[in-house]
């Protein structure tokens, strides 16, 4: 085995190919999306987005390189280093970071910006895989889970302590990656029954009429039950937890929420009862993609209604201008691309011996996942407002590192996995 | 049972995934809304403002209203070959102003370069009649309209006080978040005090524009705008003829005027002099006009009758009857020789009775008055004696509205000096004081320190024999047709309404054969007054007139200071009966007391 083939011989060339056809398209999209068709403009032009995201780009394949070139054993290694030196630089960006929108998540050095919060995403996943591959790690004890959850959500609070609860959801998108490595799936049943009773309660505005359902059916499940005690009461138990949950629920809304995420919550239930108002990202993004048709109008040729309807366009709203320029069509081939990578990822993650390898990719797959469905979903309205980015595709440096750091250590430890001995 | 799993996790993405492509074709490819909506119109926010309550006077005349007045908006990215010799010959500025006004543009933290923003502030009807028709050649320059404030005459101003943008710091102190940078609010008098009734609330409009900037109706028929509401009109208690009147006889001179409706405490004239014409701060020229005034050194905008403070003077005597009388320690009857001492004195006989002594503004007389008041042989000791004493006399005059604000409805209201037991103590740095440390109050002197509305609302109280009700300037709010509640209540003094009559008398007979005989006799009409003089070394005294007419089923009170002009009886008398006779019967019937007023010459 040579050097070379130590490195790239084994390398999912398929994955590379994914990430650089996603970045290129994204790189297209931010151009279109900062277009502006009275000024002669260049694409490579460093004052705009996309002459910036050719940098980010750039310097990422340094990353990629210094990523292939280290030994693959070193991500095992210092999982827990990495992760430490994260936490420390999300507290420091607690003090010292500049506040931008209402959060503190960046840090500013010059003309360098930084945002550890992106960065965290990377160092979380090779902790928690680093501690479930750990021996002595037992899933179905109790103190392993316990762990496992405080590793996801240590920088989890701390992202919300800056004030950005968008990128801290992403976090939930982990307990995918408990699941799969035997986890119980109650939490998960219990997580999504509890988001649609949250759904109900916003949806339903008369409670009373959940509560009456509630009780109905606790009614006839007890009938149908009567013979077993221990069901009855596991019944009533229930009964009460749901109606608690409503009760919190409501107590969640008003009073723990801030106007502007009751707001967003209220626009995603019913975008069409204030287009103009907390509706209007919403509004404007579905009339922007909706314009689009089968086919799109031409690359470049969206400029004309989107610009500055739609805010944030070259980031959080990037899927706007392909909705606009390239229509269900284009639609149809980013999705698909997303899905091939993610599917991907999850078949590499599979095919790993080496349980440290597996964890980490299933963390990359989930997070991947996550961000697509709530970016692209929140375009379309499906999805309640969520600042956060389309992998490779939204314009953002942090985030583009992020996400590479995510995908190439995993294609790393991939290309390597022959060479481990399976514990 | 990991197999099913990692099924399962693959099953959510391709989910999700198909669940996007069917939801993207059905916003795509089914549903034409959105196509429609986008490539031919774009919706544009419009804010409605509303238009301010107007002012009236009590008898529903027009005092201020709204004028339009056109800011001119630019919208950069619609700009386009900007002539920009020809634009500054057309709104006639130069071309460095228009770089200016661009870069105080740009700096706003709400510049978009997408949306209009505020270019030149308030163009008049004029300039925007002249420039209307070329604004066609500047694509992206577009007018926007607002209201300013106009004014049917010059005067009231600084009653109406004035209005002007909202600044930063009043933003950061806004904690409802109502104002918005460039909103209007007012800033001082009845616009600032009224500002929440008349400022009413802004509306929005959605309105359909296409790419090229062309108006194409409402977005979905209006469903969404909400009307803009309008302030709500205020009747003011002033009469603007009494006010014209009051405004020109002050006229270069220094001083104030103020008129109340003894029963209703409603101010019938408001004069602060030197005042300014409140339309030079409305309009484009509102900045250098208002670092005009606001540097004049006789200070035009120092609101007079609220917050210039002074020496009550003689007039102070008045009180001290009533309070002695209610006391019991004089009645109508006692004589006191004028001896000059401790007190100097003018001559005027060798000794007065109550009446005699008010008509002839004794000094000796007052001295032993309040002494009697003050030292009541409550202890031995002289200084605990008059320590008691004070705190009583105090109660007294405080009932009459003195030493606090009354809680006129307009903002810095000064409320004035009656010294307490502390002030004295704090003043004699805790060393002991008896009366004769003490005495020049007395007579109106020494630490008394009295506001014009004071003074006109003592008048009134005494016109009313013994009660008072607290001076408003406006009467009716909105549609109701009441004032606020404070402003219906009756305050009574602690002197019984019965010794008010010895007051009235003696008021009486000042202006018939005391001090004001001179200037404020009136043929028809008793006019009951009281001159005061008011130390000012070492300028010229003040001159004060206090009065009210007719002396039974009084009309009107009024309390008049003119700095720096000699005697009360001078200057102050004649005003103040000018005002008496204009308010009564409309015009003077001795214009060469008006004459005298307006040569000017006090002293001699």
């Amino acid at each position: 085995m040579t050097r070379v083939d130590n490195i790239s011989g084994n390398l999912d060339w398929l994955s590379v190919l994914l990430f650089f056809l996603i970045a290129l398209l994204g790189w297209l999209n931010i151009f279109a999306a900062v277009y502006d068709e009275t000024v002669y403009q260049n694409i490579f032009d460093l004052s705009l987005n996309s002459g910036r995201q050719l940098i980010f780009i750039g310097v990422s394949i340094l990353l990629i390189t210094t990523i292939m070139v280290m030994d693959f054993r070193f991500y095992d290694t210092f999982a827990y280093v990495i992760y430490g030196a994260i936490i420390i630089l999300l507290i420091v960006v607690l003090l010292f970071g500049r506040e931008v929108a209402g959060s503190r998540s960046w840090f500013e050095i010059g003309p360098f910006r930084l945002q550890p919060s992106e960065l965290a995403k990377f160092a979380t996943g090779l902790a928690i895989a680093r501690y479930i591959s750990s021996s002595g790690f037992r899933m179905d004890r109790f103190s392993g889970q316990i762990m496992a959850f405080a590793i996801i959500f240590l920088p989890a609070g701390l992202i919300i302590l800056q004030g950005d609860a968008g990128t801290a959801i992403v976090y939930s998108a982990l307990i995918l990656v408990l699941f799969r490595e035997g986890m119980s799936p109650n939490l998960l049943i219990i997580g999504t029954f509890s988001a649609v009773i949250f759904i109900l309660t916003l949806l339903v505005e008369e409670h009373l009429y959940l509560y009456l359902s509630i009780l109905s059916i606790a009614t006839v499940t007890i009938f149908l039950n009567r013979k077993r005690i221990k069901r009855i009461v596991l019944i009533v138990l229930g009964a009460i937890v749901v109606a608690g949950v409503i009760r919190s629920v409501d107590y969640v809304i008003s009073d723990v929420l801030k106007p502007h995420q009751q707001n967003r919550i209220k626009a995603f239930i019913n975008p069409d009862s204030d287009p103009l108002g907390v509706g209007w990202n919403v509004t404007q993004s579905k009339i922007a993609i909706g314009s689009g048709g089968p086919i799109g109008k031409g690359f470049l040729k969206g400029t004309q209604t989107k610009f500055d309807f739609v805010p944030a366009q070259s980031t959080d709203f990037i899927f706007c201008t392909i909705g606009e320029e390239h229509g269900w069509l284009g639609s149809l081939v980013t999705v698909g691309l997303f899905v091939t990578l993610i599917l991907r990822v999850i078949y590499l993650a599979e095919r790993q011996k080496w349980r440290f390898a597996r964890v980490y990719g299933y963390v990359v797959a989930c997070i991947f996942f996550f961000h697509f469905a709530v970016n692209i979903g929140m375009t379309i309205g499906l999805f309640p407002v969520i600042g956060i980015p389309l992998p490779l595709f939204s314009y953002g440096g942090s985030s583009f590192f992020g996400f590479t750091l995510l995908l190439f250590i995993l294609l790393k430890l991939d290309a390597h996995r022959m060479q481990v001995l399976v514990r | 049972m990991n197999e099913t799993r990692k099924y399962v996790i693959q099953l959510i993405v391709v989910f999700t995934a198909i669940t996007f492509l069917v939801k993207l074709f059905s916003i795509q490819v089914l549903d034409s809304r959105y196509a429609q909506a986008a490539s031919s119109n774009v919706i544009h926010r419009e804010v409605e403002y509303p238009y301010r309550g107007l002012i009236y006077d009590r008898n529903s005349k027009l005092i201020v209203y709204n004028t339009p007045q056109f800011d001119l908006t630019v919208t950069p990215k619609e700009v386009r070959r900007l002539d920009t010799l020809r634009f500054c010959e057309l709104f006639e500025i130069s071309k460095k102003e228009l770089e200016q006004l661009y870069e105080s543009m740009r700096s706003k933290k709400s510049f978009s370069y997408v949306r209009p923003n505020v270019l030149i502030k308030q163009l008049s009807e004029k300039d925007l009649a002249s420039v209307q028709d070329y604004l066609v050649d500047f694509p992206g320059f577009d007018v926007q309209a607002r209201t300013t404030r106009a004014y049917t005459e010059p005067v009231l101003a600084n009653a109406l006080g004035y209005v002007s943008e909202v600044s930063s710091r009043q933003l950061e102190r806004d904690t409802l978040d109502y104002y918005k940078q460039g909103d209007y609010i007012g800033q001082s008098g009845i616009e600032a005090f009224y500002e929440e009734q008349l400022r009413g609330k802004r509306g929005v409009k959605f309105k359909l524009k296409n790419v090229r900037g062309i108006d194409k109706g409402s977005y979905q028929g209006g469903k969404f705008d909400t009307l803009a509401i309008p302030g709500q009109n205020l009747v003011t208690t002033v009469d603007l003829d009494l006010q014209k009147y009051g405004e020109y006889l002050l006229k270069n001179l220094s001083g104030s005027i103020v008129a109340i409706e003894p029963e209703s405490g409603e101010i019938l004239s408001f004069v602060s002099g030197p005042s300014y014409d409140p339309t030079k701060l409305t309009g484009r020229n509102y900045s250098k006009n208002f670092s005009e005034i606001s540097s004049d050194t006789l200070k035009p905008l120092f609101n007079r009758p609220l917050m210039a403070q002074y020496r009550p003077g003689s007039i102070f005597k008045i009180i001290q009857s009533m309070v002695a009388l209610n006391e019991g320690v004089i009645n109508t009857n006692t004589y006191i020789p004028c001896i000059m001492v401790p007190m100097k004195c003018h001559y005027h006989g060798p000794g007065e009775t109550l009446v005699g002594a008010i008509t002839n503004s004794c000094n000796p007389y007052f001295y032993n008055v309040m002494k009697r008041v003050v030292n009541r042989g409550v202890s031995n000791d002289p200084y605990e004696d008059t320590r008691q004493g004070m705190i009583k006399w105090r109660q007294y005059i405080e009932s009459f509205g003195l030493g606090s604000s009354l809680g006129i409805d307009l903002p810095n209201e000064k409320g004035g000096l009656v010294p307490s037991v502390q002030y004295y103590d704090r003043a004699y740095n805790n060393r002991p004081w008896k009366y004769s440390n003490i005495y020049s109050i007395a007579i109106g002197e020494g630490e008394n320190l009295v506001v014009p509305i004071q003074m006109a609302n003592f008048a009134a109280t005494v016109a009313n024999r013994g009660y008072y009700i607290i001076p408003h300037l406006v009467k009716s709010i909105g549609d109701n047709g009441r004032p606020l509640p404070k402003y219906q209540e009756k305050h009574y003094t602690d002197v019984d309404p019965k010794h008010f009559d010895l007051a009235v008398e003696a008021m009486a007979e000042v202006v018939n054969s005391g001090t004001g005989q001179y200037r404020a006799k009136l043929k028809d009409i008793q006019v009951c007054g009281k001159t005061g003089t008011v130390q000012n070394d070492p300028l010229p005294d003040h001159s004060v007139f206090i009065a009210f007419a007719p002396k039974d089923d009084p009309k009107i009170a009024v309390s008049v200071y003119v700095e720096d002009a000699g005697q009360g009886a001078r200057a102050a008398a004649s005003i103040a009966s000018l005002i008496i006779e204009k308010y009564l019967i409309g015009h003077t019937e001795r214009p060469q007391i008006e004459a005298f007023v307006k040569r000017g010459d006090f002293i001699y």
